[in-house]
């Protein structure tokens, strides 16, 4: 009854009033489960409450007449806990069902990488192209299974469409299993508190958001192509790749640690970046040129810039064109 | 007229008059020192009720900075400051110490028919305990304040904030010691000090709920102070045990902690279903139905609840085996919840009914903590808590059970003692317009966040999806309700101190022993050391004087009892 078939993915994914859309195949016995639960405690609010009201005015205090002395009546006890218990013996069963049956990935699922750090998610694809962390494409109606970590706090990876979500934890991997069934794009929350940056425009946990774009396998391929080169719009222009370079330092959260005007953030500003000589934590001197920048981005944690200890730069899965794409970028950044 | 001599201290001896009230010798130093339970309650209450009234305001200005989408009044590391204030200061400072450390110091010995507790200096020492907690705590929030949550997770509160972490885990760790001493100290009383002929047979509900919430505190709480001691040496000396990058492991404090915090939810709710067994017995003039079950069903409770932590947990990353196993126990913990409910309510069939504002509070509990407890079950069921758990839903459950369970309670038992241990009776017309205001503030403030978190709302979110806006408005707005009705509380019992009618003994016609001794209570709690006779609902039993309300000639008013 529970193991939703393959639906045309077409149609529109519904919601109800209470639960977001459906856009896996797990999803279904969950939101069957959840109206279950819910109806039963319908019917035992108002059935408590209406023999509350009623006991209240039949029994209300009238002159000269007193309570009945109280009888014990074990009968009436243990049948209302006796019959609870085989209740909840049965619900425990249907709800552990379909908890592991999510909790398993099928063997030919697609891995996908999963990283969190505050306060961006990224991806990697199977075979290893990073994708930005505005958004996830995943093919429809193929199991997905998603290898997760984090490079700092405690996250959790939220995706209330597929009625899924697990700790994203450092110096561990854990997994989620589903299979998308719906065209469209789910929302995906952070929902492991995980702190928030100083300033209006710094992110914090509120802000860790991203979106599963659920499409055609011919889309998906499509995209996967895409995203390893340079996008096609900037591929002509003069300064195309430094463009590029750009909108990577915007769209993979650059942004919240690194300023390019100048003003202090929890990382050393772009501004005059290159070239520019740092003093690391060990005394060192070093000019920033491509191999530190290469470096930097990939094992932030190697040379460490002095004052900035504290930040934290996680490390980032980028290509190597993205790389070369952020050096043009930083050298533009006078 | 006979005096009786009691150790003050420093081994002076003081002489009382039997008669005298115990709030009759004046001076800040006869409350400073005092060893009187009933003196020292009354700080306890005076302290609650303040970190009650500071949580509160940050709790307004939680919902405020909701009420719209982006920034309302505050950044976002003063909401994430604000919102762990929030939860520390109501979970430590009001809700753990406010029942048992007010309402319990004041009617514990007075219910057993004895003088003090076992150990009075004990009692004392765990109240400046707790007030150095407080100080503390309020060091932190001047020194800027934590931003951890209540639930100081590592590592983001051992490697990561740079906020105010060690104080605040001191303050936390200094409570806990109140509690524990409190709880000693309660079990001992009920042991040793009952009155000649109070069996455990006829034990007051409330005692037994005091006694099952004291084992709970002892053995309990050792296992939080070495959480948080830990957590102190991680943060100030990098020990390393919660931190990965040392081989550590930052999900073994989420076990550690809530080894602690979910039998710390049977501290703050059993002593409120205690306070709830009292008022529904007084109102319907009944002996409560299943006393036997509803007592043990709070030792149940205490027991049970310890073996049911993993389930804050389920999504965290334990085996598919553990959160099976978490997932079975924490259904059982219904059972007994589910108990006390149907017989609370079997209570009421052929009773005498009065609707006195302390059994209003007792009856909107039942219906709020049904709510909580029914909600609870969502969160037992494994598949169902993978999508609800960390969002509103969860706020929104333990919010009924705790504010609309034990704040309730405590709210009700208030109002139910209140004549007694103030010697005042209060305006009903106002206390009936303020559980009015409170019981509906509260429910719209809370249950339109089950549905922000069913839809997807996370929880502890500074800024939201236009989506969730509406339902948040609604919740705001509640949240005003809600503490209009308070504000009303607070003038009537400010009201009531300056100008409220002399009580009389035994206002609501109560059975219950601590209804005989005159009102206000008299320094040594009775007149004569009291035989007990029959236990505490024995209606049947007691005799016309007993049930008397007290009232001097012509003094009844209009609206009294029959
Ligand atoms: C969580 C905050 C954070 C984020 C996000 C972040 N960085 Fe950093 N970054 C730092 C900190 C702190 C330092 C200085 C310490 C160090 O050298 O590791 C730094 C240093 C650097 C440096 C060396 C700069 C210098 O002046 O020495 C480069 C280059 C850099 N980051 C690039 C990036 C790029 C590209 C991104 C986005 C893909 C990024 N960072 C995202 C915090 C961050
Ligand atoms: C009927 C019995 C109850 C059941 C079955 C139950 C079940 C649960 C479950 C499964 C969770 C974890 C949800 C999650 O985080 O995903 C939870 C959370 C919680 N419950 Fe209950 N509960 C019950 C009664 C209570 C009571 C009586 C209290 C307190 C007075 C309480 C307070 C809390 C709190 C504080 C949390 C959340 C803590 C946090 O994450 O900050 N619960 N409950
Ligand atoms: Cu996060
Ligand atoms: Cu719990």
């Amino acid at each position: 009854m529970f193991q939703q078939p393959l639906l045309d993915a077409n149609e529109p994914a519904s919601s109800t009033l209470q639960l977001p859309v459906a856009m896996s195949t797990g999803a279904d016995a969950i939101d069957w489960l959840y109206y279950f639960i819910y109806w039963f405690s319908v019917v035992f609010t108002v059935g408590i409450t209406a023999a509350t009201l009623y006991f209240v005015w039949k029994y209300r205090r009238r002159k000269g007449v007193s309570a009945a002395p109280t009888q014990e009546n074990t009968a009436l006890e243990l049948s209302w806990t006796v019959p609870p218990v085989l209740l909840i013996v049965w619900m425990f069963h249907v709800s552990y069902s379909a908890y592991i049956r999510n909790a398993v990935a099928a063997d030919n699922a697609l891995e996908i990488r999963v990283r969190g750090a505050r306060w961006n998610w990224s991806y990697q694809y199977p075979d290893g192209t990073p994708e930005s962390g505005d958004a996830l494409y995943l093919p429809v109606n193929k199991p997905v299974k998603m290898v997760m970590s984090s490079s700092d706090v405690l996250h959790d990876y939220f995706v209330p469409a597929f009625r899924l979500k697990k700790d994203v934890v450092p110096g561990m991997y854990s997994q989620l299993a589903f299979t998308p069934n719906r065209l469209g794009e789910a929302q995906v929350f952070c929902a492991e508190y995980c702190g928030a940056g100083a300033g209006p425009t710094a992110g914090g946990h509120f802000s860790m958001l991203s979106k599963i774009k659920i499409v055609t396998e011919a889309e998906y391929e499509a995209h996967l192509k895409k995203i390893k080169d340079i996008p096609a719009e900037l591929k002509d222009k003069e300064n195309g790749t430094a463009l590029w370079g750009e909108q990577l330092y915007k769209g993979k959260g650059c942004t919240t640690c690194h300023s390019v005007d100048g003003s202090a953030a929890t990382g050393p500003t772009f501004k005059g970046v290159w070239g520019r000589t740092e003093t690391l934590t060990t005394g060192e001197q070093v000019k920033v040129d491509e191999n530190y920048v290469r470096e930097s981005i990939l094992r932030p944690q190697a040379k460490i810039v002095k004052t900035f200890e504290n930040g934290n730069m996680p490390p980032f899965v980028f290509t190597e064109k993205q790389v070369d794409a952020i050096i043009a970028y930083l050298k533009t950044t006078k | 007229m006979a005096t009786v001599a009691t150790p003050g201290l420093g081994g002076k001896t003081e002489a009382h008059d039997p008669h005298e009230s115990y709030l009759a010798e004046k001076g800040l130093k006869s409350w400073l020192f005092t060893l009187d339970h009933k003196r020292i309650g009354i700080m306890y209450l005076i302290g609650v009720l303040a970190a009650f009234l500071l949580g509160g305001i940050l709790a307004l200005l939680v919902r405020l900075e909701l009420f719209t989408a982006g920034r309302t009044i505050m950044t976002a590391e003063q909401y994430n400051k604000v919102f762990s204030m929030h939860g520390i200061v109501m979970v430590f400072l009001f809700i753990i110490p406010a029942v048992p450390g007010a309402l319990g110091n004041i009617f514990l010995p007075i219910q057993l028919g004895t003088k003090d507790v076992a150990f009075p200096r004990l009692n004392l020492t765990s109240f400046y305990v707790w007030l150095l907690g407080a100080v503390f705590g309020l060091y932190t929030m001047i020194h800027g304040g934590v931003d951890t949550g209540w639930t100081f997770y590592t590592p983001y509160s051992s490697k990561f904030t740079n906020t105010s972490v060690i104080p605040m885990l001191t303050a936390a760790f200094i409570l806990g010691f109140s509690s524990i001493l409190t709880g000693v100290n309660f079990i001992a009383t009920v042991h040793t000090m009952r009155a000649p002929g109070m069996s455990w047979k006829r034990l007051p509900l409330f005692i037994w709920a005091l006694y099952a919430t004291s084992i709970i505190q002892v053995l309990a709480t050792p296992v939080l102070a070495i959480t948080l001691f830990l957590l102190i040496f991680e943060r100030a000396f990098g020990l390393g045990i919660f931190d990965p990058s040392m081989g550590g492991d930052p999900v073994l404090f989420q076990h550690f902690f809530w080894f602690y915090s979910h039998p710390a939810v049977y501290i703050m709710i059993v002593p409120g279903m205690g306070v709830i067994s009292e008022i529904i017995c007084t109102f319907s003039r009944r002996a409560p139905f299943g006393y036997f079950f509803i007592a043990m069903s709070s030792l149940g409770l205490a027991l049970l609840g310890f073996l049911v932590w993993g389930h804050h947990m389920f999504v965290a990353g334990m085996s598919e085996y553990s959160t099976m196993v978490f997932s079975a126990l924490t259904f059982l913990v219904g059972i007994p919840s589910g108990v006390k409910v149907f017989n609370w309510v079997t209570t009421l069939y052929k009773g005498s009914i009065s609707l006195k504002s302390p059994m209003l509070y007792a009856l909107g509990f039942i219906f709020l903590f049904t709510i909580g407890g029914l909600t609870g079950l969502f969160l037992a069921m494994l598949a169902v808590d993978v999508h609800l758990h960390d969002t509103y839903f969860v706020v929104a459950h333990f919010h009924y059970v705790m504010v609309g369970g034990t704040v309730i309670a405590f709210v009700g038992g208030l109002h139910y003692w209140w004549p007694k241990f103030t010697g005042k009776m209060y305006n009903e017309g106002m206390a009936r317009v303020a559980f009015a205001l409170v019981f509906i503030g509260f429910n719209v403030t809370f249950l339109s966040q089950f549905v922000l978190g069913s839809r997807g709302m996370p929880r502890r979110y500074y800024d939201y999806l236009p989506e969730f806006q509406s339902l948040h408005q609604v919740s705001t707005i509640g949240s005003w309700i809600l503490g209009l009705g308070f504000l009303v509380m607070l003038v009537m019992f400010v009201q009531s101190l300056q100008q409220g009618k002399d009580a009389p003994r035994n206002p609501w016609g109560s059975a219950a022993l601590e209804w005989q001794t005159p009102t206000p209570i008299p320094f040594h709690n009775f007149v004569d050391q009291p035989v007990i006779t029959r236990g505490p609902y024995d209606y049947h039993l007691a005799t016309e004087a007993e049930l008397d309300e007290g009232y001097a000639p012509g003094e009844r008013p209009a609206d009294a009892d029959d």
